[in-house]
């Protein structure tokens, strides 16, 4: 695998914007399956141990793509997407809110934008995260600890058991 | 309860505190009139912040001046670091994915 491929990762906190950039060894069309697919989704969208687990999804302009993330020991954390904005294999939006197993989300969310292009066989995916709150991109961030990784950070695993 | 960060600068007030004495050390008095506050309101955000070592006393004669704490703050920088690397292996994830599915193609 090419070992050169692009990764970036930045955060405005005035702006309240997370913006990610990853290339990928793979013409686009696949790579848009990848992300607009729910089979190809669950196979990559939770960063291991933990899993997604796609209950429905409709990419269309206002459906929605209800899912869990599930960590290893069974523990569901619901999340629900609602498409905004579809430009096949360009760009995509959706709305990104936490939700409870009955799907009711916890709006206001944050919003998600995704772009793709393809140079040379290498297609470049940009995603900018809005939040509207500086509170929700910290929560938002808090959730990404618990999606893994937490037992080396002493102090994040005193906040989660504070959390849950 | 100890406070932890994010419940600490959740709150736009605490926030605005924090910005104004990370320029310069203000005695609660000074926060209660910059911010049309009472002192009591003020005290009780010093007491969050405080808690969650955001922020620091330091006394001078017989005032008490609080301090920024940046080191805090770095905190922050290290839960996004965590964000980072969910996404790290997230993409790593997806580059098998994408290797599999040119595989099936060919």
């Amino acid at each position: 695998m090419n070992k050169d491929l692009l990764f970036d990762f930045t955060a405005d906190k005035a702006a309240q914007k997370v913006y990610i950039t990853r290339e990928f060894d793979a013409e686009l069309s696949l790579v848009w399956d990848a992300y607009t697919q729910q089979e190809l989704l669950d196979q990559w969208w939770a960063p291991e141990p933990f899993k997604s687990r796609t209950k429905r999804m409709e990419f269309k302009v206002g459906g929605q793509r209800v899912f869990a993330m599930v960590s290893p020991e069974g523990q569901e954390g619901w999340l629900v997407q609602t498409y905004t904005s579809i430009s096949p294999k360009t760009n995509f939006k959706f709305l990104n809110a936490f939700a409870d197993e009955n799907e009711n989300p916890q709006l206001p969310g944050s919003e998600w934008d995704i772009s793709f292009s393809e140079a040379n066989g290498i297609t470049t995916v940009n995603i900018t995260i809005y939040n509207e709150s500086l509170e929700r991109m910290e929560r938002m961030i808090e959730m990404g600890f618990k999606q893994g990784f937490t037992a080396s950070i002493e102090n994040l695993a005193k906040l989660l058991k504070s959390r849950s | 309860m100890k406070q932890d960060i994010f419940q600490a600068i959740a709150d736009p007030t605490r926030r605005s505190i924090l910005t104004l004495i990370a320029v310069q050390a203000l005695t609660p008095n000074a926060m209660a009139e910059k911010f049309d506050m009472s002192r009591q309101a003020v005290s009780k955000h010093i007491k969050v912040l405080q808690e969650c070592d955001l922020i620091r006393p330091e006394h001078s004669g017989r005032e008490i001046y609080y301090h920024f704490n940046p080191k805090k703050m770095q905190e922050f920088d290290v839960w996004l670091d965590q964000f980072r690397k969910n996404w790290e292996t997230q993409f790593k994830q997806l580059d098998k994915v994408l290797s599999n599915l040119k595989n099936n193609k060919k």
